[in-house]
């Protein structure tokens, strides 16, 4: 339904493992592939990331294919590009590439909380404080993100299915604007209720009361 | 934000026997006043607040966390003012609104729980285990690391709920907290609503919800018409509605 993996239970070493400490490989994972752009390198990272998230981390394989199928059109446009450019090899080497980091990144997802993702996150913000951002405010946007993906999702697809029930068509760019109008009136309201909810449970309590007025 | 100029003495001790009190409490949305002359103690265990649509009591509800400022009058949480102390009037006064979807901030089920004690400071151990407390008791402990947007609409509710007692509020305000439930579900937040040991004043449009309540308000044009025991107040709306 969502293209995005989340947090799998689990006790294996690499679950147990600090979400920095995987970030942070994620991060030297890119660099690698980058800064050698070879393909046994790529063919390497790939094998090793398969390794690590069934392996080691037991994670479904159908979670990591349906990592893989969300980027699919992707990966073969990205593969028949590069081919007709640059040759096969530079396509082996470019699609080799993006999956191995795809994975990678599902498996770090899918290992770690987002609580503790977005814990990082906050950490490495930290030094923004100096100009006034508040390192806090970010984490939560992120899990407010992630969070409101699958519902604003759900709501479309409940607007979509209110509008075929009378009779709709969607088709066409009038269509989207059907859709996309109530749609948007649907997550404008949820996100005040959202925001007097976030209120409610003290998201001001960490910080001097802000000077936010509403009524 | 309403500034008071500080008084002589320093800021009054919160004092729980007087609960919520709403003195000549207004409500005006621009030129619009939805809520007027407003005198009330609220100090029973549960107050059922009842009224047609656009009455005015979501905006009450509101008020009685500071959600929303009074514009004109003073409402007090156990003596300390909405608009002046509103991070511990918030911290007294939990809210649960009728739309679970709004109010799950976080995707996984016990990460959205432990949000409130991450902003009060509570250290992580402590966290883990109350959140794992009163996840058991609303029977989501199996559900902690799944994802919010797949429980069912009851769950969530009851996940909305989790989410603002694990805060061990003093007392709670919910606005039709099961207008979007089937039968069995809106029951058994019904029964969780009964179950509490916090003062609870409930917006309902489901009178059954009101049985065993103490004190029953009904709301009407903004103002106060009926508050009284659930059987008469109940019997004033429904004849108040019978004219219409
Ligand atoms: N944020 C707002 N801005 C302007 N008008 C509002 C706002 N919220 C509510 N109202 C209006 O105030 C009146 C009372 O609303 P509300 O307190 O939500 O009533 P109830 O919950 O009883 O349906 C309604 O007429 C509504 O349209
Ligand atoms: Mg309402």
């Amino acid at each position: 339904m969502t293209a995005l993996a989340l947090y799998v239970r689990g006790t294996s070493p690499v679950h147990r493992s600090p979400a920095g400490l995987k970030l942070l490989a994620l991060a030297g994972l890119s660099v690698l592939l980058f800064a050698v752009p070879t393909v046994p390198v790529a063919a390497g990272a790939l094998a090793a990331v398969l390794a690590v998230g069934v392996v080691a981390a037991r994670l479904p394989v159908a979670l990591l294919a349906r990592q893989v199928r969300a980027v699919w059109v992707w990966l073969v446009a990205l593969a028949v590009v590069t081919a007709i450019v640059g040759g096969v090899a530079s396509a082996a080497l470019v699609t080799l590439r993006l999956l191995a980091l795809v994975l990678a990144a599902a498996v770090v997802t899918a290992t770690s909380r987002v609580s503790e993702l977005v814990a990082v996150v906050e950490r490495l913000c930290a030094p923004l404080r100096l100009v006034g951002v508040r390192p806090a405010r970010i984490g939560l946007l992120i899990a407010l993100t992630l969070r409101f993906i699958p519902l604003v999702a759900e709501r479309a697809d409940r607007v979509r299915e209110a509008q075929a029930a009378r009779g709709g068509t969607v088709r066409g760019v009038r269509a989207l604007v059907t859709l996309v109008v109530p749609l948007l009136v649907q997550v404008l309201q949820l996100a005040h209720t959202t925001a007097e909810a976030l209120d409610a449970r003290g998201a001001d309590d960490d910080e001097a009361r802000s000077g936010r007025m509403r009524g | 934000m309403r500034r008071r100029r500080p008084g002589p003495r320093a800021e009054p001790a919160a004092d729980p026997a007087r609960g919520i009190e709403l003195r000549g409490v207004g409500h005006s949305y621009g030129e619009r006043t939805v809520l007027a002359g407003l005198d009330l103690q609220l100090t029973e265990h549960r107050i059922g607040v009842i009224g047609a649509n656009g009455s005015g009591k979501s905006t009450f509800a509101r008020l009685l966390n500071g959600l929303v400022q009074p514009s004109a009058g003073q409402v007090l949480v156990d003596g300390l003012d909405t608009a002046t102390q509103l991070r511990a009037v918030r911290r007294r006064v939990g809210f649960v609104f009728q739309d679970p979807d709004a109010q799950i901030v976080h995707p996984t089920v016990a990460e959205d729980v432990a949000y409130g004690l991450e902003n009060q400071g509570v250290p992580p151990a402590e966290r883990a285990e109350r959140v794992a407390a009163v996840l058991e008791r609303y029977g989501l402990a199996g559900h902690a690391d799944h994802p919010a947007h797949l429980l069912s609409g009851g769950q969530k509710q009851l996940l909305a709920i989790a989410g603002v007692l694990v805060m061990r509020p003093a007392r709670i305000v919910f606005d039709e907290p099961t207008t979007l439930l089937d039968l069995v579900n809106a029951r058994r937040v019904a029964q969780v609503v009964a179950e509490l040991q916090q003062q609870v004043v409930v917006v309902t449009h489901q009178l059954d919800l009101l049985d065993g309540f103490d004190r029953v308000l009904v709301v009407d044009c903004g103002r106060v018409v009926a508050d009284d025991a659930p059987a008469p107040a109940v019997a004033a709306y429904l004849a108040l509605m019978a004219g219409r």
